[in-house]
């Protein structure tokens, strides 16, 4: 495994995580996540055979325990604008942002 | 004793003789709270006065006027002859990571700081429709993120009811130390590693993380969504059995919430223990954590004052008929937290793009003119450390190019943990047990101030209720003592799928037979 998370890696997570941070921040949390990397990397000691599976929950999702899905059918909501009126900036029913930047595909 | 100390099932009896009104209780919860609560948490608090460091410090938004509304409705009812309710009457908080219609839901965070919520979670719905009587939103850490409250960025931090200068635990430490200070019968929390038992432990309250699946999500500001539990705090077993019969059940607004019928936890409430098989292992009385200079894994072996209680009560539940069953291997309980690190980070990461200063919450005032930079900005001024370090380990832990060595793995180590259960639990296996005994923590409540800041201590404070998160079984804790300062020590149930029925059953023989205990008379320091 990877020792540790160097400043450009850093640098790059920090970007993917849409933060922004002061260097003392910075410093702060580079410090703290590689110090919970030396304890994640005690992972790397378990003898792990090949058929064991990955569980993404604990308990088994059986059809005994888990409900039947809803039909997917649209329901209106009772009071839209109460739910718009959360946003920081509104206008005729529509959310407003500042300018959504330009980017090409590659 | 004073109203606000009677617990709920006896108060829901006087209320239903009509001894008492619900509007009484309620008026006698919120003059504990103007006696011992101190100022809400709030933003940019400023310093702390010698009184803040005296008080609890549960609350963020007390309720006053909707409890008190809510108190005359159950009176109404009671005077009409009406049924109003498992809980009528009985008061309750609510921890704030839980959308309360009309009620500041923050998350203890500044990104959700004004944000009010337009619908009710589940569970309050669940627990307002028994006619329970909601007296606040009580504080947490940020998001959930810790085991002490003292990340939350509604300051002051709750402080311990046994002693202010202490940790209440975390992350429900608002409801556990509402509850221990007698300012509420009832709260509901929330359990992701730990976050209802290890504060109940340190209060000296009882908490339970129910099955995951037994009590629905819809509602919880989600951290960890494979791992998050609802459940109950309480004082006492009868009164978590009683929160536990309102909350539990499928909702079919959360696909997750299990369709298990819900047992009548009551009626067999004080069937005893005997012929259970009740399982201690060396693997909880010990614990593994990397030494903070050189990294290194240390495994120690728990504190005496940790320790005795938990077999003391091994003797007392042998006495009332229960088989105890010693060495129970557990092998992968010390890596139920370098797991957590990793599968924990990459839900929390996940569940928190979400807060990006646009649909509702927090926008920076900055003046921007791009909408990248408003959610970079947005998102820097909103979260504090914590959530940030929870995202930027989840981005590491998921990329492409480091998931099978990290993520991949944690979730095979989490299906090694469940393994340790069933084998345990297995009615054909060698130690067929009904429930494992183990401590809830390896200390008790640290000193504010003492662990906060270091990332990695504060986690290993989960060691011991991190592996019922990762299996998805449900656990119980109990108080069980007091150490040499005073302090509350926890004992912990842990049982199979949907067994809360048999480890409420077994907490309760154990609080029957040790009622009369001279721990039993100590009151927290808050109400001597």
């Amino acid at each position: 495994m990877s020792d540790s998370i160097d400043r450009d890696t850093f640098d790059h997570l920090v970007g993917l995580a849409a933060l922004e941070l002061d260097q003392q921040q910075a410093d702060y949390l580079l410090r703290e996540l590689n110090n919970q990397l030396k304890a994640i990397r005690e992972l790397a000691a378990i003898p792990l055979d090949e058929s064991v599976p990955a569980s993404l929950h604990g308990v088994p999702y059986a059809s005994a325990v888990s409900p039947e899905l809803r039909a997917d059918v649209w329901q209106p909501h009772p009071n839209p604008e109460e739910i718009i009126a959360q946003a920081p900036d509104t206008r005729d029913g529509y959310i407003v942002v500042p300018d959504i930047p330009h980017t090409t595909l590659e | 004793m004073e109203l606000c100390d009677i617990p709920a099932y006896e108060l829901s009896l006087l209320l239903r003789q009509r001894q008492i009104s619900a509007e009484e209780v309620t008026r006698a919860c919120l003059e504990r709270i103007a006696a011992v609560d101190g100022r809400s948490g709030a933003l940019d608090a400023g310093s702390l006065t010698p009184e803040d460091e005296q008080k609890v410090h549960a609350f963020i938004t007390i309720t006053r006027e909707r409890a008190l509304n809510q108190a005359r409705t159950v009176d109404q009812k009671l005077a009409a002859g009406e049924d109003p309710g498992l809980l009528a009457g009985i008061p309750f908080t609510t921890k704030d990571i839980f959308s309360v219609r009309g009620t500041p839901s923050t998350a203890a965070s500044r990104i959700l700081a004004n944000y009010t919520a337009p619908y009710t979670a589940t569970p309050v719905a669940r627990m307002e429709a028994a006619g329970a009587v909601m007296l606040g939103k009580v504080n947490l850490d940020e998001f959930t993120y810790g085991s002490s409250n003292e990340s939350t960025a509604f300051q002051p931090a709750p402080r311990n009811p046994w002693n202010p200068a202490h940790v209440p635990g975390g992350s429900s430490g608002g409801s556990a130390s509402s509850v221990a200070a007698g300012e509420a019968a009832l709260s509901l929390g929330t359990d992701t590693a730990g976050s209802i038992r290890q504060p109940a432990a340190f209060c000296g309250v009882v908490g339970v993380k129910p099955t995951y699946g037994r009590v629905s999500r819809y509602g919880l500001i989600a951290f960890g969504s494979s791992l998050d539990c609802p459940g109950p705090v309480a004082r006492n077993v009868v009164d978590a059995a009683l929160m536990l019969q309102t909350i539990a059940g499928a909702d079919p607004r959360d696909s997750t919430a299990a369709k298990v019928p819900v047992p009548d936890y009551l009626a067999q409430l004080e069937g005893g223990v005997k012929g259970l098989r009740i399982g201690l292992s060396p693997d909880y009385f010990r614990i593994a954590f990397p030494d903070p200079q050189t990294g290194e894994y240390r495994e120690q072996s728990l504190p005496m004052d940790i320790e005795s209680p938990v077999l003391r009560a091994a003797e007392v539940l042998a006495s009332l008929g229960a088989e105890i069953v010693e060495d129970v291997p557990m092998p992968n309980t010390r890596y139920g937290i370098p797991a957590y690190f990793v599968i924990s980070r990459v839900e929390a990461a996940s569940n928190l793009h979400r807060y990006d200063g646009v649909k509702y919450g927090y926008r920076t005032r900055q003046p921007i003119d791009d909408l990248t930079k408003l959610y970079r900005q947005t998102r820097n001024e909103g979260f504090g450390l914590q959530p940030k370090l929870r995202i930027l380990m989840g981005m590491y832990v998921s990329a492409a190019q480091y998931s099978a060595q990290y993520y991949q793995r944690a979730l095979r180590v989490r299906t090694l943990i469940r393994r340790d259960f069933e084998q345990a639990f297995d009615r054909s296996g060698k130690h067929r047990l009904d429930a494992l005994l183990t401590p809830t923590t390896p200390t008790t409540a640290f000193k504010m101030g003492a662990v906060y800041g270091d990332s990695v201590l504060m986690q290993y404070a989960d060691q011991l209720t991190v592996p019922a998160n990762h299996a998805g079984i449900p656990g119980l804790s109990l108080p069980g003592g007091l150490d040499a300062d005073r302090l509350p020590v926890g004992i912990q149930l842990l049982g199979p799928d949907f067994s809360e029925d048999v480890l409420l059953r077994i907490g309760r023989a154990y609080e029957l037979a040790t009622e009369t205990e001279d721990w039993r008379k100590v009151k927290p320091m808050v109400l001597r």
